[in-house]
């Protein structure tokens, strides 16, 4: 599983907002197949820090690395070619589209059917059509979404769809997926659910995942390390243990009244 | 993760989940309907046929509009102003060059859909609000470039007289006749733009629309397939642009003008933005409601002192404006909503809900 190869490495990355410091001198060594759990009060940085890896926000300064090879400045929508999904704070689905469809949508840096292609349809851009198909059946029977297959996702309620986001990620088959709270407001029975789901996909596919997650519980359970972050700094970094015991963290939670 | 089935048993069965049309009663229904309509001519009045041909080439614009505002979500109100270029193009073509009109029509699409392309740049750095200017910026700029513009080719603010096609001989000349130009030119659009909304680019312009940040993470080029958008949207204009100019046998800067954009917009609306049916729907309705407009008028003549002719000019906006008042209160996702809604309850009967 965890080996010693360095799947992401995000180098001294700052961002700031007018005023506000987002990010100040965050660093982060992903490894490979590990769980790493990023957690910090409200406001910390997190979801700054999941945006400047996926190409939504620009580091003001920093590199960050994917399997060697810089991605500080691709361009936002290739990122996801190189195999990098993710999930988001507040669900952000294709409301319109049906669970179906979403997870389809997701295939669009797998398929290769043109405007042309598509506008003629029959041959290659049906075939395909089946042959994606099959992959987004799968991750659909996985995530145990059959019955709501044909649902528009608009419709759903909040613990399913943040279910089907969490397909749309895997639709992509990323090979780092970045899950931002996969699990709030979703009630015990649901969070179990998807810590189920995010251990399965970590064991069969070895996917590389960083998890903001408020809930200290399950992070230390499924985590194998986590960083801390706090008004935009890393304060700690470690296994579970060595975080539940840090001051830093305790202080930087007590603060914040958790 | 590999699905151990027979081979083929799974293919047959998306293939078969996918497909448009399952029954064959459902084939037989079509095929009936299509042969009504083209069978038009022989049974039905020429005022009728007109209306159906008219209706014909709206809807082909309108669900032009609807690939780029109703599944891409870039709301244009430029969409006669493509139609301008398809059909002076056309009519160049035709006129000056002798092109026969079935190599004219797609030339001209295509043309229009550059020009289509043009307009769409502004969508790189802007969106929303800012982004429906810049296609009503096409609205004013197409017809002043007509009228200004190679006055010697384009004749100026008086426009172009534009050639009957003549295919095989056979002289496009009455609205019997040009019914067959309409109606097969529609099938072709609708089986493409059913073809978009259900393949790869479709998916890639409906993400666009519904969350154009998380399609941009997912790995769709925003630019790329807006601008396509754009370029589709104007084919489509083209087309219909084509298809008018030279059933009307008339162009100028004023055939497609602003308030035709904002009717295909409104027609889209009415019949439900970003569903194939909807395009076609929307048209009919609007078409229809336009057309007893002016059919009341002489009604209203008798209640209010007027000239019918001035009569009909004041009752066709009034008849629209009224319409898409009432489908916004009433029916704001469109005819094509209605219908889903209907559909699903019939397939429950008798257990609703
Ligand atoms: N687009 C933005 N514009 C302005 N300020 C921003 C923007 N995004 C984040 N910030 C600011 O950056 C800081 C870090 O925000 P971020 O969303 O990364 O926190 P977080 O750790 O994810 O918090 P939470 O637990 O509430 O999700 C906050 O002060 C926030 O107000
Ligand atoms: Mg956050």
């Amino acid at each position: 599983m965890k080996n010693d190869i360095v799947h992401l490495d995000v180098q001294d990355i700052s961002l700031s907002f007018g005023g506000t410091q987002a990010l100040l001198n965050v660093g982060l060594d992903v490894y490979q197949g590990e769980i790493l759990a990023i957690i910090g009060p409200n406001g910390a940085g997190k979801t700054s820090t999941l945006n400047c890896i996926s190409g939504f926000y620009r580091a003001d300064r920093g590199d960050i690395f994917f399997e060697g090879q810089d991605i500080t400045r691709t361009p936002t929508h290739k990122i996801a070619e190189f195999g990098i999904a993710r999930t988001f704070q507040n669900i952000a689905l294709y409301t319109g589209l049906s669970t179906l469809d979403n997870l389809m949508a997701a295939r669009h840096v797998h398929m290769k059917s043109g405007m042309l292609g598509c506008m003629l349809y029959w041959g290659f851009a049906h075939r395909e059509n089946i042959e994606h198909r099959h992959v987004v059946e799968e991750i659909i029977d996985f995530l145990e979404i059959e019955h709501i297959r044909k649902a528009v996702v608009g419709a759903l309620p909040h613990g399913l769809r943040k279910r089907v986001e969490l397909g749309r990620a895997l639709a992509l088959e990323p090979k780092l997926l970045l899950l931002d709270e996969p699990m709030t407001g979703m009630n015990l029975e649901e969070k179990e659910d998807m810590a189920r789901f995010i251990l399965d996909i970590h064991e069969l596919q070895n996917t590389t995942i960083v998890l903001i997650e408020h809930d200290m519980g399950l992070v230390m359970d499924i985590a194998d390390r986590i960083s801390v972050l706090d008004f935009g700094r890393k304060i700690a970094e470690g296994t579970p243990e060595e975080i539940r015991d840090n001051p830093a963290v305790i202080q930087a939670y007590l603060g914040q009244e958790y | 993760m590999a699905i151990q089935r027979p081979a083929g048993e799974f293919d047959f069965s998306y293939a078969y989940d996918m497909a448009t049309i399952r029954r064959r009663w459902q084939w037989v229904m079509l095929l009936l309907f299509l042969a009504g309509l083209y069978t038009l001519p022989l049974y039905a009045s020429r005022s009728v046929v007109s209306l159906v041909n008219r209706i014909g080439i709206s809807i082909i614009a309108v669900q032009g509009l609807n690939l780029l505002t109703g599944y891409t979500g870039q709301i244009s109100i430029g969409q006669a102003a493509f139609m301008t270029a398809g059909g002076y193009i056309s009519a160049l073509l035709v006129n000056n060059l002798g092109w026969p009109f079935p190599a004219a029509l797609p030339v001209a699409a295509l043309g229009a859909g550059l020009v289509g392309l043009i307009f769409g740049l502004p969508s790189l750095r802007v969106k929303g609000f800012y982004l429906t200017m810049a296609t009503l910026a096409a609205q004013f700029i197409i017809p002043w470039f007509t009228r200004q513009a190679f006055p010697e080719v384009l004749n100026g603010a008086q426009g172009l007289n534009v050639n009957v096609p003549v295919i095989f001989g056979i002289e496009f000349n009455e609205p019997g006749k040009y019914i067959y130009l309409t109606l097969t030119t529609l099938i072709i659009t609708t089986v493409i733009a059913h073809n978009i909304s259900r393949s790869r680019l479709g998916r890639a312009f409906v993400a666009i629309r519904d969350n154009d940040l998380a399609a941009e993470l997912l790995g769709v080029n925003l630019f790329k397939y807006k601008l396509q958008a754009f370029f589709l949207a104007a084919v489509y204009a083209g087309v219909a642009g084509s298809l008018m100019a030279h059933h009307l046998r008339h162009i100028n800067s004023e055939t497609f003008n602003l308030v035709d954009s904002v009717l295909l917009l409104g027609m889209l609306v009415v019949g439900g933005l970003g569903t194939n049916l909807g395009a076609i729907v929307g048209a009919i309705v609007v078409e229809f409601i336009i057309e007893g407009a002016t059919l009341s008028a002489p009604f209203f003549v008798e209640l209010f002192p007027a000239t019918a002719a001035g009569m009909i000019q004041a009752l066709r906006p009034l008849f629209f404006g009224v319409t898409l008042m009432l489908f916004l209160i009433f029916e704001p996702r469109g005819l094509a909503h209605r219908w889903q809604l209907f559909k699903a309850a019939w397939r429950l009967r008798p257990f609703s809900h």
